[in-house]
């Protein structure tokens, strides 16, 4: 009747227990709150069933918020436990409940952080520069985001009932297949995967047809602002990478539910196959976080610079360049695999290409800055930190690109500090820079901006102190993945726990500034145009008229595929029948009414 | 000192190729990594808005040499890198003879859940969680799995390369001094992945003759009994056999070709 539900799901050692209970009691602070203050009506209303873009773009942000705790807490496990794992002391982490903490961490930061903030700006933005009053399909928006949101849910999910994968982030298998990993941590890890990739999936589909078809009569390809070009170039990623991600999921499930034998040891699977497949999603995954990044800083140094962007041009074909030769490098996840010194070399000559339109980008925003004005309000700090920080990221990027440097360099503390550099000082920085340049726009009142100074200094201080020792870590031959470590490595690693506990100050003034400007915003309009903006999203109110179409839709699709999800992590066959058919039948129903716009 | 261990502490020839290698790549970055990080400075210091005195010119956003400049110069250390990323890729590749003299000799790895065995074919012995060979020979690790996928590095020796069951992957190492060197699985592998570690003992060719003559006055049988026990998931702490199933390595190998 349960599939492989029963009530030992629910026990835990201590440690996961109080995650368990953790998970348990925020649910219960915010339904009751939201119960106290009568706010349930409002809420349905005025978010949850919302059909405007800005206000689901604003519920991805929170959601990015919500989970980007979830993520830094399991950081900060990791660096707590490699800090004290020192001579008798163990730590506090057994290795694999460690193994869930550091799969858990990756996923929830590319999936449920990285890629809703990105979304969620997006959505604020895009349809405003381009002088829409919408995207074309709202309601598809609202339904991919309630998809993006059951992941987070099951992910969260899995500290209260049963527990999560204890793969990597990435699921290799033969690791990931029923014969090493025979609980449900795995299936939490694919069906979260799966329902919110369909979500994306159908983001890129709207933005792409938006993109297209509702720009201003007399906004031309070539007027349309860098920040559009790049989430264009972005959503074409999204439709070619996501559809191999869902594909190569699949096919695990199939390995693990139906007995099948794609990746598996014996009988003709391969691993290698799948280490293939996904890292043709996985590379691209990257630049489709990067590029909307790019296109923020874009947006952000001309404003503050007072001047105009240097380059239009040369920015458009950089991303498209970058967009093409993204495809094209995957192979250099893994040049330790074993493939010939051909295959190796190409891959790697493509890698380094994609650090040649960078570049130009890099130029052409320090030539933005050349002979402007420039003012360093929070934003334009937040772009000087992407640049000093990304310079670096990239040139150890181009290293790691070298096979044979690859080869001593690859699976160390040099790999990890890498892509934080990247995800970290680009992306993440980006998403910040947009995030207090636009939130004016949208709440009509401005932030706090010596609070954001500090969390800005904070942030950039603790990722120096927590990845610069990773970087020297794994010149020293260390690892990454280690509950265990030996002691010749430990000073660095307390130097950088030291350094995510700088970047929690940093996560604590961004709370300190949204609740204080929040309480303080009748002092501090915004006003439409605050920093001088050229673009049309500037021309509009603070904020800007909010559609007050809605539907129910959204919710309940979420809900059916939330079931679906669930069951099919414990086989419960019959309620997965019940929530893809509901699904079916919401979607179906829908279609039979007259919609203003669809 | 510490920080000299590791990768920046190459005891062989490959590893130190692929040292030198790094180095030649940072060198050629660093010739636009330095300019580019004095703009960056220099501009935000010397263009900031309370600096009247600086040339304005807000309405500058486009010049078709300087953007050509833009695109040369990064399209042209790339070309310098590119080059320097096909040759070095044939040579330090991982299934190419090394370049010193002397014998090679070949080791068959394989990893096990959460441990290595080693076996000398030649020599008809076999240790777990330890190595060693002679110095300035060309040794030719060859990696399979019968566990998870792992990753085979020893990071003072030279780099790495995937152990997978089914399959076969070469990686040709040698040492240049005597020693004792961490070897270790690169590539998460289940709960006990951080104990798969091992010491790679480099000694003189007389030393390693005598150890062999010492492990086969031993009477441990590495036989299929004995393996299936080995193979089973856990640590393990160092072990030797004076004596191994001829076709082992082959076996294990193979029977991932059929069903469990």
């Amino acid at each position: 009747m349960l599939g492989k539900l029963d009530l030992s799901a629910f026990i835990h050692g201590p440690i996961e227990t109080v995650a368990q209970l953790s998970v348990v009691f925020g649910v219960v602070v915010v339904v009751g709150l939201l119960s106290y203050y009568k706010a349930w009506g409002w809420l349905w209303r005025e978010y949850l069933t919302s059909l405007d873009a800005k206000k689901i773009g604003i519920m991805y942000i929170a959601l990015s918020f919500v989970m980007l705790a979830r993520g830094a807490v399991d950081a900060f496990m990791m660096r707590t436990q490699q800090a004290i794992e020192v001579g008798a002391n163990s730590g506090f982490l057994s290795p694999d409940h460690y193994a869930q903490v550091f799969t858990a961490h990756g996923v929830i930061m590319i999936f449920f952080v990285a890629m809703p903030f990105m979304f969620g700006l997006i959505n604020l933005i895009v349809p405003l520069q381009i002088g829409a009053k919408d995207v074309a399909y709202p309601f598809l928006n609202s339904m991919s985001f309630w998809l993006t949101v059951v992941g987070a849910v099951l992910i969260n999910l899995s500290l209260v009932v049963g527990e999560f994968a204890a793969t990597g982030w990435l699921a290799y298998p033969p690791l990931s297949e029923l014969q090493f990993s025979p609980g449900v941590g795995v299936d939490y890890y694919i069906w979260a995967l799966q329902i919110a990739g369909v979500g994306t999936l159908i983001s890129g589909i709207n933005f792409l047809v938006t993109i297209t078809t509702m720009r201003l009569k007399d906004m031309s390809w070539m007027k349309m602002p860098i920040f559009v070009w790049t989430v264009f170039g972005a959503m074409i990623l999204v439709i070619f990478a996501f559809p191999i991600l869902t594909g190569t999921l699949g096919l695990l499930s199939l390995d693990r539910i139906a007995g099948f034998h794609f990746f598996t040891t014996d009988l003709g699977g391969s691993a290698m196959m799948y280490v293939n497949l996904i890292w043709a999603w996985g590379h691209p995954e990257v630049y489709i976080l990067i590029l909307p990044a790019f296109g923020i800083f874009s947006e952000i140094v001309p404003t503050f610079s007072q001047k105009r962007l240097f380059g239009y041009t040369s920015m458009v074909v950089a991303t498209l360049a970058i967009v093409f030769l993204s495809f094209i490098v995957w192979v250099h996840h893994f040049f330790t695999m074993g493939a010939g010194a051909d295959v190796n070399a190409f891959f790697g000559i493509m890698t380094m290409a994609i650090a040649i339109p960078t570049g130009v980008k890099v130029f052409n925003w320090l030539f933005t800055m050349f002979r402007g004005r420039i003012l360093f309000k929070t934003p334009m700090l937040w772009f000087m930190g992407f640049l000093t920080t990304f310079v670096l990221g990239g040139a150890t990027g181009v290293l790691l690109a070298v096979p044979g440097a690859d080869f001593q360099l690859h699976n160390s503390l040099f790999l990890v500090a890498h892509f934080h550099n990247m995800i970290i000082g680009g992306v993440l920085f980006g998403f910040f820079a947009g995030f207090v340049y636009w939130f004016p726009k949208i709440f009509g009142f401005m932030l706090n901006e010596r609070l954001g100074v500090y969390a800005f200094w904070c942030w950039i201080v603790g990722f120096v102190l927590a990845f610069i020792p990773l970087y020297i870590l794994g010149l020293m031959g260390m690892t990454r993945r280690l509950y265990e470590v030996s002691p010749q490595f430990h000073p660095l690693l307390v130097v950088a726990g030291v350094g995510a506990a700088v970047i929690a100050l940093g996560m604590f003034f961004q709370v300190l500034q949204l609740v204080v400007s929040i309480w303080q915003r009748k002092e501090n309009p915004a006003g439409d145009n605050p920093w001088n903006g050229t673009h049309l999203e500037w021309q509009t109110s603070s904020p800007p008229p909010f559609d007050p179409e809605r539907s129910n839709d959204g919710v309940m699709v979420g809900i059916l595929a939330g079931l679906f999800g669930f069951a099919m992590i414990w086989q419960i066959w019959w309620l997965a029948v019940i929530g893809l058919v509901g699904v079916l039948a919401v979607l179906i129903a829908r279609s039979f009414q007259h919609h203003e716009h669809s | 000192m510490d920080f000299l261990k590791g990768i920046l502490h190459p005891q062989g020839l490959v590893a130190h190729s692929e040292l030198t290698l790094m180095i030649q790549a940072t060198a050629l970055m660093l010739v636009v990594l330095v300019p580019v990080y004095i703009l960056i400075f220099f501009f935000a210091w010397y263009y900031r808005a309370g600096n009247t005195k600086a040339k304005y010119v807000p309405n500058w956003q486009h010049a078709k040499l300087d953007e050509l400049v833009w695109w040369a110069i990064p399209f042209e250390i790339i070309l310098v890198l590119g080059a320097l990323t096909w040759t070095s890729t044939h040579q330090l590749d991982p299934k190419q003879p090394l370049a010193i003299s002397g014998e090679p000799m070949i080791v068959e790895v394989v990893a096990l859940p959460w441990k290595w065995l080693f076996i000398y074919p030649k020599e008809h012995i076999a240790t777990v969680n330890y190595v060693a060979f002679p110095k300035d020979r060309p040794i030719q690790f060859q990696i399979t799995a019968d566990a998870p996928m792992n990753s085979f590095w020893i990071p003072e020796l030279g780099g790495q390369i995937y152990a997978m069951t089914g399959m076969v992957t070469h990686l040709t190492l040698a040492s240049d001094k005597e020693g004792s060197y961490q070897g270790m699985s690169a590539n998460y592998s289940g709960e006990g992945f951080a104990d798969m570690k091992f010491k790679a003992q480099s000694m003189s060719e007389d030393e390693f003759d005598l150890w062999v003559t010492e492990m086969h006055a031993q009477s441990h049988y590495l036989e299929k009994g004995a393996y299936q026990t080995l193979a089973k998931p856990g640590t393990s702490t160092v072990m030797y056999y004076s004596e191994i199933s001829p076709t082992l390595f082959d076996d294990i190998v193979r029977k991932f070709n059929h069903a469990r």
